[in-house]
């Protein structure tokens, strides 16, 4: 990891006020505008191998997700097990990037993908709300990478976010950032979940994103998953812009991660647009870019299977997860 | 990596004829003294069609002439209404249709002739066909009175659209209607001319002559003519207003544009640089309204820049029938000509001229997006309409600098403000000289907005009540 | 016996009285062919001046309030009121209608400011438009004065003809430049000195005496001139076809009645540039 210095980019001590200058005087979001670029930006029309490449990319960068309070290690294997033979017609499906589980079940996932490339993704920090205090949040997190967690989504305060408390905010990115250090010194990396839906304004989007990344997230993350509005095309453009003029001003790449309600890979594919016309094609991976999804997978592997037979598939020809 | 495949859209929906005569009191007319139509794309000819003469106009206003008398005038407004909304119903259905022709014949992307021309169009005949029994709440008093003949002549770069903007108005106010197509994108109002056959529109009222500048001279001049409305270039503008000085005869006219397009050190840049490219490249630049002079506050110069090179790099030039092109081709030989030559004007008055590495396609005619950047007012490029993908760049440092410079053209048809600020996006838009300001957005139309400009930019308004007023005068 | 003091009628040009630049001066006569007095006869110099005067008081008129230009209109009406007796006498001479007519024509004139005073800030209100425009937009349509008016007056009408020219030109925010008639020009000369104690501001309303055959052509063809009303020209034609140089606004002879005590709404606005302005909605 690149370091960065928040100090030198808002250009003073970080307090409350400083944080607040330097978030304010980020150009502003005209929503109309964005919808607009973002919904002719859904009008592209792929096809043949262009569909082809798109579908395997998307599962390449899925982060398969089970985040359910009826969730059992059994269940948690199964969905592992999908991850490595996505698609037992066609083993030369790739799998997904990672599994993204509750902190309880990172050890049930990291034994069931043992010997695999496959990460395991730990959502913490009391998600999906939040409201705990910062010793649960860290507890929740060590514990999470203590078991062999390589990622982990945290969810920033939002009650800290919108009352102004940015500093508040920052400081418990930092400190859940410091928590994902392990014994051997390296970091799992760290997905900020701004939870945007609740932020509300694309204003408070730019500069939630902006506030994680200058605190160390690894990722920006749209949601939870967990509220009403989840990730949307043009929340996810803003943040791939809020990325792009990141590595173009500070040279650090950070990595974009939609989440929540994106179930075809018709949609799938129109991020992948959104992300090549918007933070370029150095962001079309893994490394840089992530699907949060349950359903999309099945419906990718569907597509895929019309590519190849010319016939429409069903969902009797997928597996259940 | 993720390069997208060709995703052309069927031409197939289309049949144009091999050759069309005019369409004069509901019938069409045996071709004569045929020209070729061509796509600019490929240089491939579409369809023959007739040069009118002055006996063709000549008939034509007389087909008008007695529709006017016999038929329109005698109907009622909501009979009248009812025409444009079977007509506003045919355009979507054949929408599809309608957009592929457009784009044969004119080069602009279908992108472009589906999602906002042909949307356009018929949003235009539902807006005025609802206008036509409700005319005593125009503002003229009650009973208002349709002029009699309108003749309409339209340019080549919305031809559809500008159809609609001339005819349905005329058709709701309870004019007859004579129009001329422009000379290289004829053929969708021959489809038009079609439709109203197929509304069993009554014949003569509306009446389509195909032909060159001469054929729309005849019509302007024809001595039973009642009103004229042009859309085209300001030089021809000036031929019709003294054409038709010391007659009778309305005017509106709607010409060319020169507009700047205001970037504040404050404004959402993201968005403006989309509403730079919108206002610059959408439809190749061929629009009277686009913002070709962009004029940004030095302090943000070279970030605006670097964001709008990058930008324009992702633009895609070529195939229009493409789906995912956004820069189709230039409509004539001509044009491009006229816009190679402003370019390289500029070049030579010490502008730098910057093109992202696009391709060109080796049929047909084709400019890259272009930004000319260091220009001062005094140049060419800033003054003279390109009607190209050239953005001429100039820079202000204050409110007041940006308004004398936006404001120093002939011109006055649009511009654009960009900043966040409230009061000051007001105070600009009091003090631009332009007839429609768009802020923090560009290129916006709708039938409900009256479209036009201020000086040289032309006189009389399209869309919304004030449209409709063009053709309607006062009753007794 | 003593002798009287003449006065010696001038051009009324950014709010002063100049002579003509040209020097030269033409014999107004009476209606029975007597001298009545020596007026300016204005030059192509002289009009392009008034043009000067007219385009830099023309910001500072528009961006008075509506309000402000009412009470300024009205205010006319009331100076006019004031010198009622010395337009009647002057119509009458010129003319030789009867006194109660000459009356009736200053009653006119005088009512049509309080007429066209009361419009300045209604225009928007009857002719703009909040337009429901099919998307996320606010979308508003106001009208504007197009600029710089250039008003041949009608020749057959002094006073009334001449304020029911000017009148729906300035009321929005246009500034003029009036060739008075040739040949009533008296009453035009004493308005001049009405406006001169009303509170309009100078350069406003520019009015030249002399032959409009002379002088309209150099307006029609003058670039900074936005709209010229031909009405009183008897070349209204070669006035049109200058104008269409740089697409001035034309309003041809014979479009609106100059004679009553109320104008047109559609003169009004026939001098005026409607402006649509769009804006997103969004939070």
């Amino acid at each position: 990891m690149q370091k960065i210095s928040p100090e030198t980019i808002v250009g003073s001590r970080i307090t409350n006020q400083s944080l607040r200058r330097w978030l304010h005087s980020l150009p502003g979001v005209d929503k109309v505008g964005l919808e607009q670029r973002a919904a002719s930006l859904g009008t592209r029309s792929i096809k043949t191998t262009s569909k082809a490449w798109a579908l395997d990319a998307a599962i390449k960068m899925m982060d398969l997700t089970t985040l359910e309070g009826m969730d059992t290690p059994e269940r948690v294997r199964s969905l592992c097990l999908k991850a490595i033979t996505p698609d037992p017609t066609d083993l030369s499906t790739p799998s997904p990037a990672a599994i993204c589980v509750y902190g309880d079940m990172v050890p049930h996932a990291k034994k069931a993908l043992e010997g695999t490339n496959i990460y395991v993704a730990a959502v913490a920090t009391a998600f999906p709300s939040g409201r705990a205090s910062m010793a649960v949040k860290l507890l929740d997190t060590k514990d999470a990478v203590k078991n062999g967690a390589d990622e982990i989504d945290m969810v920033i305060d939002r009650g800290a976010f919108l009352s102004g408390n940015y500093l508040e905010v920052f400081k418990q990115i930092v400190a859940i950032k410091e928590a994902c250090l392990r014994k051997d010194g390296s970091y799992a990396h760290l997905k900020v979940i701004l939870e945007t839906g609740e932020l509300q304004t694309y204003d408070n989007i730019r500069r939630a994103s902006y506030l994680a990344m200058l605190a160390g997230g690894d990722f920006i993350k749209t949601s939870t998953g967990k509220v009403s509005v989840n990730a949307t095309i043009p929340t996810t453009l803003l943040m791939l812009q809020a990325v792009r003029d990141w590595f173009d001003e500070h040279g650090v790449m950070i990595g974009v991660k939609p989440a929540g309600g994106i179930r075809t890979a018709k949609d799938a594919m129109k991020y992948l647009v959104v992300v090549k016309e918007i933070a370029g094609e150095a962001w079309l991976t893994p490394e840089y870019f992530r699907f949060g999804a349950s359903s999309l997978l099945n419906d990718v592997l569907m597509q895929k299977q019309k590519m190849k037979t010319g016939n429409y598939s069903g969902p009797d020809y997928v597996t259940v997860d | 990596m993720f390069e997208y495949a060709p995703a052309p859209e069927s031409r197939a929906i289309v049949n144009f004829q091999k050759s069309y005569g005019h369409f004069i009191g509901g019938k069409f007319t045996k071709p004569a003294n045929t020209f070729q139509t061509i796509s600019p794309a490929t240089e491939e000819v579409l369809a023959e069609i007739s040069e009118g003469s002055a006996k063709d106009v000549d008939q034509a206003v007389k087909a008008a002439r007695s529709a006017y008398e016999k038929t329109w005038s005698k109907i009622s407004g909501s009979e009248r209404g009812k025409y444009l909304y079977r007509i506003a119903r045919i355009i979507q259905e054949r929408s599809r249709e309608l957009a592929v022709a457009e784009t044969l014949n004119n080069g602009k992307p279908i992108k472009e002739t589906r999602d906002v021309d042909l949307p356009l169009v018929a949003s235009w005949f539902f807006y005025y066909a609802g206008w036509a029994d409700k005319l005593d709440y125009a503002g003229l008093g009650p009973n208002p009175k349709a002029h009699g003949v309108a003749a309409q002549i339209i340019p080549w770069n919305f031809p559809l659209m500008m159809l609609a903007w001339k005819i349905a108005p005329a058709l709701a106010a309870g004019n007859t209607v004579v129009l001329k197509p422009a000379e290289t994108t004829s053929l969708t109002a021959l489809l038009f001319a079609e439709i109203c056959q197929q509304a069993e529109l009554p014949e003569g009222v509306v009446n389509i002559v195909t032909g060159h500048g001469a054929t729309g001279a005849a019509l302007v001049g024809h001595p039973d003519v009642n009103k004229v409305a042009f859309t085209g270039s300001t030089d021809v503008g000036r031929l019709i207003a003294k054409q038709v000085a010391g007659t009778n005869k309305k005017v509106t006219l709607e010409l060319g544009g020169k507009a700047a397009n205001i970037v504040f050190d404050d404004a959402p840049l993201d968005q403006a640089i989309e509403g730079i490219i919108n206002g610059i490249f959408f439809n190749q630049g061929h629009v009277c309204c686009a913002g070709s002079r962009l004029l940004v506050q030095e302090s943000i110069q070279d970030e605006l820049l670097k964001k709008l090179k990058k930008r324009m790099e992702t633009l895609r030039l070529g195939d229009p029938l493409d789906k995912n092109t956004d820069i189709g081709a230039i409509n004539s030989k001509a044009q491009l000509d006229k816009i190679s030559k402003l370019v390289k004007q500029g070049q030579k008055e010490g502008g730098e001229v910057w093109a992202p590495n696009c391709p060109i396609p080796k049929n047909g005619f084709w400019y890259a997006p272009t930004i000319i950047t260091g220009v001062s007012p005094t140049n060419t490029v800033a003054r003279e309409e390109i009607f190209g993908p050239v953005l001429s760049v100039m820079t202000f440092r204050t409110p007041a600098e940006a308004v004398a410079k936006a404001n120093n053209t002939p011109f006055g048809l649009s511009a654009g403000i960009w900043t966040e600020k409230g009061s000051r996006i007001l105070k600009l838009a009091d003090q631009l000289n332009a007839g429609v300001i768009w802020a923090n957005t560009f290129n916006q139309f709708d039938p409900t907005s009256p479209f036009g400009g201020f000086k040289e930019s032309g006189y009389g308004r399209e869309g919304g009540r004030h449209g409709l007023l063009a053709y309607l005068k006062a009753g007794n | 016996m003593r002798l009287d003091v003449r006065k010696t009628y001038k051009l009324f040009i950014g709010g002063k009285f100049p002579r003509s630049e040209s020097g030269r001066t033409y014999r107004a006569l009476d209606h029975k062919g007597e001298f009545l007095a020596n007026i300016a006869q204005g030059s192509r110099k002289d009009a392009r001046d008034a043009v000067v005067a007219a385009r830099s008081a023309q910001s500072g008129w528009d961006s008075a309030t509506a309000y402000n230009r009412g009470q300024v209109l009205y205010r006319i009406a009331e100076m006019l009121e004031g010198r009622r007796d010395q337009f009647v006498s002057e119509l009458q001479a010129l003319t030789g209608i009867s006194e109660k007519k000459a009356n009736l024509e200053v009653d006119a004139a005088i009512d049509s400011w309080v007429w066209h005073a009361g419009w300045s800030d209604k225009i928007d209100s009857v002719a703009g438009n909040m337009n429901p425009v099919a998307g996320p937009f606010f979308n508003i349509s106001t009208n504007q004065p197009t600029g710089v008016v250039a008003v041949i007056a009608p020749q057959d009408s002094g006073l009334v003809g001449l304020v029911n020219s000017i009148a729906p030109a300035i009321v929005s925010g246009n500034t003029v430049v009036v060739i008075a008639s040739e040949k009533l020009a008296l009453p035009a000369i004493t308005f001049t000195e009405v406006l001169a104690t009303s509170d309009l501001p100078g350069g406003v309303v520019n009015v030249l005496t002399g032959s409009e055959k002379e002088i309209a052509p150099w307006l029609a063809s003058h670039q900074d001139v936005n709209a010229i009303d031909t009405e009183g020209s008897q070349n209204a034609v070669e006035l049109e076809l200058k104008a269409a140089e740089n697409l001035k606004r034309v309003i041809r002879p014979g479009s609106y009645s100059r004679n009553g005590s109320q104008g047109s709404l559609q003169h009004i606005l026939d001098l005026m540039e409607v402006k649509t302005v769009w804006h997103p909605k969004g939070h």
